[in-house]
């Protein structure tokens, strides 16, 4: 039996948020973390709220702090994250809860956005795609592949105290890809509204998004590229 | 484009700059000291090292630097934790209090080496 | 600030919008931008966060002649092998539009950003996919998977959002469909209410008379593996009135992990990898001597199946074979099949760079849905039994049957066909707001009508819970419609179908919170889900012969005399009638039916 210990709160019958306990049969087999949610909210508990969708780590739904540590539910297995025969599932820290292990997303999405996360080239497009060299294209990989799961924003402390001012990694990784693809010709304008003391220089190299990436993304090392890209336009 | 009017540069890559810039400013000046503090220091050789132009001109850049530095730093830091979202609606009062306190104390510093070096 | 953020919480009561688009995933989010371009105020009503829907799960490719890989390339011979895919029951006018317009839409998905791999020459990178041949199958295999390493439904999508976000679409987020509202002329409204969101329910009275639905509604399990993929069907039950076309025709991913169920790349054999069973040997040269493993979906599937009956199956049960990757390198592997590398590691245990990934044929792929025409028009049968278009009702992606897979769809064909017949029914509704649509009003009681099953579920004291008919349901559909299905064991699965219909209409909601309920959505999706399910079992029974994915062990040959049709399936009385398949492309010689050999 597997002791399963889960945040809960519902707005409507509780005041303030608890932890629940929960033992859970997991016929000795080495599960998912959403596993043992699923098992938990069809067996034991159908109330339990989470977000899920692909199971496999691509959509980015179900990001959680497990343990201690944010990840995602379903492809972080029980072997890697419970030591001591106990699993603590919170939600993602920082953001407001709206029930149990379901935060608003709201602000996270804005400061994404905000970044205006798309290909901008005015130039008339050519009869067929955009010629770009898989040299360029490599500069691309480990930043395209983010599925803004926030398990990294919501691990930075710069953007718990911040979340309406520093756009955090997740947005600042995608503001990099924009800056990074040689089929975007809007440099000058993305630098330029990134250049005041909130939007990127509150990162402070922390270096938690780096550690927490359920994709092995690097925020930090992109935040880099950003500063450097600001210095080298300013002189 | 996020902005506030009491970071010190207003833009965040010349304040990350000038922190940068007045850390190594502050390294030489204290390496300097360091040196000095290493041979036999007494009242004469002291004075005589202060009384030389140059050296003036280094500890005024050095107090005005760590004034820059310093006030950078600590506006980082009133803007994580000292504000309506950490503090409720008395957050902003508290900060801008604390940070009028900073800065009339740093302020104070730099006038404070002023006249003891140049008077 | 910079950047225009733009929220839309309504609380409660209507909201107008000139086109209202029901499912974010590919399809729906193509169509939004293509009307959110033109101006047109435009919302989409998605249940997860856009970019969360299940187009992000695809992996290996959009299939398209864009001559890249080989300048030669055709569309025609596109055409040809999607026609053949389909085991000549695809409506050739549609494939025809799809293989011809699809350059076009690719072009324009790579001018809005998507990150697609490159050839040497700068070129968007192309991949061999199954069942893709050049020169009408006499020139070999042909290389015509667009891709963006093996994440490109991650990136079509993630590029389609970012384009909406930049023409301002307005987003529902986490906003759940429960049924359109059907007015006396046809269904003109739709209702939605919130998916029990933090704020009250309330009600979206959409002013101007059309809707799109695209599903993900995979929830039949393949004989040999487990699934937890959320089952989340879609609101088929909303448009009983209307025909479902070809809902026998489900497809069976061949390469799904096995214990996982998490799918692998066909990319994975297009790149060089192949099948083998217990004995080492590569068995898909047996099945089919020129394509091998880069046969349909459905022979693959089959003859994997085939090898594990046999006794030559890999395992202590005997019950998976293995997908052999090791000998393309280190190198092609992390560089074209990262993700795939990832996946096996996390799911399967296994690191292909060094073994063989454990895998098993695993359900997928709906090839059925509302029929259409190529503008996206729902189409439904007239008294006299001729096509009759649904006024105001759109639907393209997996829930529309234009048909352009007829049977079995290809590898890289769905990708393909949401994108196009995305932008074709964004470009047909732009045109028709700017002639003028007539709008109609819906009173009282059709909005009443509309939300009676919402309204029973919140209300209803006594009934079963849902997840144990939910396993129940699956079950039966695995038990009894599986890759290989005969008429006796059919049959009895429709009869716990029966059964298991009253007990599903009378649901119990355990959880009746109003606070983000996932509870009451899934048993609104267990509802939609049964009735997918229903029409499946009743139509895979009538078609009595095998086709392409349906495989009948009783009628075991393909029957062009009787079967060279579409089936209906007519929900509200359960009976199933034929419709013609189109053999008249505008622009190409007809492709003859012929015997489907790889």
């Amino acid at each position: 039996m597997l002791k399963v210990s889960l945040y809960r709160y519902n707005p409507e019958s509780d005041d303030a948020p608890h932890m629940e306990d929960f033992s859970v049969d997991t016929g000795g087999k080495d599960l998912m973390v959403l596993d043992v949610l699923e098992l938990i909210k069809a067996d034991y508990d159908g109330s339990v709220t989470y977000r899920r969708s692909c199971r496999e780590g691509v959509c980015g739904s179900d990001g959680l702090n497990i343990n201690g540590k944010n990840g995602l539910a379903c492809i972080t297995p029980l072997s890697e994250t419970v030591k001591g025969g106990k699993l603590v599932i919170r939600p993602l820290p920082g953001l407001p809860v709206i029930r149990d292990l379901v935060v608003d997303m709201s602000l996270f999405y804005a400061q994404y956005e905000k970044v205006q996360p798309y290909l901008q080239n005015p130039s008339p497009a050519p009869a067929i795609e955009r010629l770009q060299s898989p040299e360029e294209r490599a500069q691309l990989d480990g930043l395209y592949e983010c599925i803004l799961c926030a398990c990294c924003s919501t691990s930075c402390p710069s953007f718990w105290w911040n979340p309406d001012r520093f756009i955090g990694p997740a947005g600042l990784l995608q503001a990099y890809r924009f800056l990074a693809d040689s089929r975007d010709t809007a440099t000058e304008g993305r630098l330029a509204k990134l250049d005041d003391p909130f939007s990127v220089f509150r990162c402070h190299g922390i270096q938690n998004c780096v550690n927490v990436c359920p994709k092995g993304l690097n925020p930090t090392k992109a935040i880099g590229h950003i500063r450097t890209m600001l210095l080298n336009r300013a002189t | 484009m996020v902005t506030s009017v009491t970071s010190f540069s207003r833009t965040g890559l010349s304040d990350w700059l000038i922190q940068r810039v007045t850390s190594v400013i502050l390294l030489a000046y204290f390496l300097l000291i360091a040196y000095q503090l290493m041979g036999s220091v007494d009242y004469t050789s002291w004075t005589r090292l202060f009384e030389q132009t140059w050296m003036k001109v280094f500890t005024l850049m050095a107090a005005l630097s760590l004034a820059a530095h310093s006030w950078i730093g600590l506006w980082s830091v009133f803007t994580d934790y000292l504000t309506e979202r950490m503090l409720g609606p008395k957050g902003n009062v508290i900060r801008l209090v604390s940070q009028l306190g900073a800065s009339l104390a740093l302020v104070g510093y730099v006038i404070w080496v002023v006249v003891i070096i140049w008077s | 600030m910079f950047g225009v953020v733009r929220r839309i919480k309504p609380e409660s009561g209507t909201i107008s919008f000139d086109g209202v688009i029901v499912g974010g995933g590919g399809a729906g989010m193509r169509a939004a931008l293509q009307l959110a371009q033109s101006g047109y105020k435009t919302a989409v009503i998605s249940k997860v966060f856009p970019t969360r829907s299940h187009t992000v799960s695809a992996q290996g490719g959009i299939t398209c002649a864009i001559a890249s890989d080989d300048p030669e390339d055709d569309w025609r011979w596109h055409m040809y092998d999607t026609v053949k895919g389909s085991d000549y029951i695809g409506d050739q006018e549609a494939i025809e539009y799809m293989c011809s317009v699809g350059p076009e839409a690719i072009f324009e998905l790579e001018h809005m950003g998507l990150p697609f791999s490159r050839t040497e020459e700068g070129r968007i990178y192309q991949r061999p996919f199954g069942g893709q041949s050049k020169n009408y199958g006499e020139g070999g295999q042909a290389a015509r998977t667009c891709a963006a390493a093996d994440r490109t439904g991650h990136a079509l999508l993630h590029t389609l959002y970012q384009n909406n976000i930049k023409n301002e679409t307005v987003f529902f987020n986490e906003w759940f469909a429960v049924d359109l509202v059907k007015n006396a002329t046809g269904p003109s409204l739709v209702l939605w209410r919130s998916a029990s969101r933090q704020v009250k329910r309330f009600t979206l009275n959409l002013r101007r008379p059309f809707s799109r639905r695209a599903v993900r509604g995979v929830f039949m399990l393949p004989p040999l593996t487990r699934i937890s993929i959320p089952a989340t069907g879609w609101a088929w039950r909303s448009a009983r009135v209307f025909p479902a076309q070809d809902m026998e025709m489900w497809q069976f991913h061949p390469t799904g992990i096995y214990g996982a169920g998490t799918l692998v790349t066909e990319g994975c054999r297009g790149e060089g990898g192949y099948l083998v069973n217990k004995d080492g040997e590569r068995f898909m040269e047996r099945y089919a001597p020129n394509a091998k493993d880069l046969a349909g979906r459905d022979v693959v599937a089959r003859s994997m199946v085939l090898e594990i009956l046999e006794g030559r199956g890999c395992g202590p049960n005997g019950d998976h074979v293995k997908l052999k990757l090791d000998h393309l390198g280190e190198d092609v592997l992390e560089s074209r099949l990262p993700g795939i590398c990832e996946l096996s590691r996390t799911f399967a245990h296994v690191d292909p760079v060094k073994e063989p990934i454990p895998v098993v044929p695993t359900c997928h792929y709906m090839m059925g849905g509302i029929p259409t025409n190529v503008d996206g028009q729902a189409l439904t049968i007239d008294a006299a039994g001729n096509d009759a278009v649904i006024p105001g009702l759109y639907a393209c992606g997996e829930v529309a049957c234009v048909s352009v897979h007829g049977a079995n769809r290809l590898g890289g064909n769905s990708l393909l066909d949401l994108v196009v017949f995305g932008r074709a029914s964004g470009l047909f509704i732009e045109k028709a707001l700017s002639d003028g649509i007539e709008l109609r009003d819906a009173g009282q009681t059709d909005l009443d009508a509309a939300s009676a099953r919402l309204n029973a579920l919140n209300e209803r004291e006594k009934g079963e819970q849902v997840a144990p008919m939910r396993q129940e349901l699956q079950a039966i559909m695995q038990n009894h419609f599986g890759v290989f299905r005969t008429g006796e064991f059919m049959r009895e699965g429709i009869a716990k179908l029966a059964t298991l219909r009253g007990r599903v209409e009378d649901v119990v909601l355990a959880d009746r919170s109003s606070a983000f309920n996932t509870s009451r959505i899934e048993c609104l999706e267990l509802q939609n889900l049964f009735e997918t399910a229903e029409a499946t079992a009743i139509v895979a029974e009538a078609r009595d012969e095998s086709r392409g994915a349906h495989a009948r062990e009783d009628f075991t040959e393909r029957d062009d005399e009787n079967w060279l049709k579409h089936s209906l399936y007519h929900s509200e009385t359960k009976q199933v009638s034929k419709r013609s398949v189109n053999f008249t492309p505008r622009t190409v010689e007809t492709f003859q039916p012929k015997a489907r050999t790889y």
